[in-house]
């Protein structure tokens, strides 16, 4: 469903991403994990056009999209949910959930999608009408994954959802993501959190210094000494 | 008469005025940070385009009301076509530019719309033909024309049209989202390029408005009245609080009744030594209380927020 080919990414001056190339199938859901600095974010960024690509080709259901306007991205069906979150502060939760669905224009169905992601995040219909700045860290987060989901995306590409939320809360997230994902979504998943990962994901691509140095199933990778000993703390 | 009322009075409609051009700068500075210095040229196209349309068919025969919509209907489209172009011209290749560069390009702007305007128009005074019914109404002591009630009443619902668009629509959930956080617009598939040109047009027709109804309220337009017009507005909209939009309305009405009463009663406090003519002065006195005492302004949120 997407191919990536000898992706090179600069960012702040540096070469982040030096020619990477994997591939995600329909349906599946891949972690791309490695350490702080090891060109995850400057990936995500460059597929959902945040960023220029320096090279290479990003194929998404055939198309080539390395070159669209970064408005186009969702439209051809590619959610990003950002490091960080994202949210927009200054508007409601509601508000927000609308601008995840704006790609979609009038769609009768959009008001059926706010029900389905309050099926999955029940905080948020509790809290629909507050502003999303108000909301905390996790809720944000719970926020930007149904806003993402708003726009019907073939391809959710999740930058570091666990980033800075307690441990019930990143469980809880990361119960929606695979309840997401088994429910037939394609997931690219980036995540320090590398063990988190794995467990969640099939296959899992390893990244360093902006190269990929190791591939394969989550439970070979999970297996594997030189991860263990390199992102597991092992 | 009843100074004190008939100082409100006129500072509605003063204050209506500023509020309609307070919105076009706070709008744009909202959505791109940029202080749109040529803003205040948009109004005074306005007015200038207004009034020529309006002389021509004030012997033609037509009521005065439809003369003056149809002198409105030309200005905003030239108004909006204005701002359209200006955007796209001189704003947009410099999106990504440090911030004095736009601010320099804005003044540089300004001075060209100026002298365009003084190529066509010349550099003398020109006089609304009074096409308009000038009926005057008594309440309380105080005097109000059917223009100024006409003035009042537009801005109003010009003003409640805007809040609206921006708060209920999906086009103003797509401004306020590039308004907050561009890059992230675009992840939900906002054309920035699209929001930033519209925020430009309707900031236009909203001068062209405002053009109109100075030139009618003080019967007078030239090519300079855009500058000073223009700067009042910008401290309206500092006033409230830039990047506001209740901010703007509050500031520019608040502005208007300063500049008004504080004409009215200069003469009194200072024993006659400053006349009304100073009423300038007010202005810029409240820009720089404002600047100096709470640059965020009225119901603004802190700036360091948007650094």
């Amino acid at each position: 469903m997407l191919e990536v080919t000898g992706l090179r990414v600069n960012y702040g001056g540096i070469q982040a991403v030096r020619g990477i190339t994997f591939h995600i199938a329909e349906g599946e859901m891949v972690a791309l994990i490695g350490a702080n600095g090891a060109g995850k974010t400057s990936t995500l960024r460059a597929l959902a056009r945040q960023l220029d690509a320096a090279g290479g080709s990003v194929r998404y259901r055939g198309k080539e999209i390395s070159a669209l306007p970064p408005h186009a991205l969702v439209t051809e069906g590619i959610a990003l949910v950002p490091e960080g979150r994202g949210v927009f502060p200054r508007m409601t939760v509601v508000e927000n959930l609308l601008m995840g669905a704006y790609s979609r224009g009038r769609d009768p169905a959009i008001a059926d999608d706010i029900a389905r992601v309050y099926g999955f995040f029940p905080r948020l219909s509790e809290r629909a009408q507050q502003l999303a700045g108000t909301l905390s860290g996790g809720e944000q987060q719970m926020l930007a994954i149904g806003r993402a989901l708003m726009s019907r995306p073939g391809l959710l590409l999740l930058d570091e959802p666990s980033m800075g939320l307690a441990p019930i809360m990143v469980q809880k997230i990361f119960e929606v993501i695979r309840a997401v994902a088994a429910s037939g979504m394609t997931i690219l998943l980036v995540e320090q959190n590398a063990r988190l990962a794995l467990a969640t994901s099939q296959r899992g691509y390893v990244l360093e210094s902006g190269e990929i140095t190791l591939t394969g199933e989550a439970a070979e990778l999970l297996a594997n000494p030189g991860v263990r000993a390199a992102y597991l703390g092992e | 008469m009843d100074i004190f009322l008939q100082q409100i009075i006129n500072g509605l409609v003063l204050g209506s005025i500023y509020a309609l051009v307070a919105l076009g700068y706070t709008m744009v500075y909202g959505i791109m940070g940029l202080i749109n210095f040529a803003h205040g040229e948009v109004v005074m196209l306005g007015a200038l385009v207004a009034l020529s349309v309006v002389s021509v068919l004030a012997g033609s025969g037509l009521p005065g009301v439809v003369i003056a919509l149809l002198g409105l209907a030309v200005a905003a489209l030239v108004c909006m076509a204005v701002g359209f172009t200006i955007e796209r011209i001189a704003y947009r290749p410099l999106r990504k530019a440090p911030r004095l560069a736009p601010l320099i390009t804005a003044i540089g702007v300004s001075i060209v719309l100026q002298n365009l305007a003084m190529l066509v128009w010349g550099r003398n005074y020109h006089a609304f033909p009074p096409v308009l019914p000038a009926s005057q109404h008594e309440i309380l002591g105080a005097t109000i024309t059917s223009l100024q009630l006409a003035i009042i009443a537009i801005a109003a619902l010009m003003m409640a049209a805007l809040v609206l668009l921006i708060q209920r629509t999906r086009l103003g959930r797509a401004m306020r989202a590039t308004a907050e956080n561009p890059a992230i617009a675009q992840l939900m598939g906002v054309d920035i390029d699209r929001i930033i040109s519209f925020t430009f047009v309707i900031g236009s027709a909203l001068a062209a408005v405002a053009g109109l109804m100075v030139s009618a309220n003080y019967s007078i337009a030239h090519y300079y009245m855009g500058f000073i017009l223009g700067l009042k507005a910008f401290t309206a909209a500092v006033l409230g609080g830039i990047g506001n939009i209740a901010g703007a309305m509050i500031g520019g009405i608040l502005l208007g009744l300063i500049e008004s009463l504080g004409a009215g009663y200069i003469g009194d406090l200072t024993g006659g030594f400053l006349g009304s003519h100073y009423q300038d002065v007010f202005a810029f006195f409240v820009l720089i209380c404002v600047l100096v005492l709470r640059p965020s302004g009225l119901v603004g949120e802190k700036l360091a927020e948007r650094a």
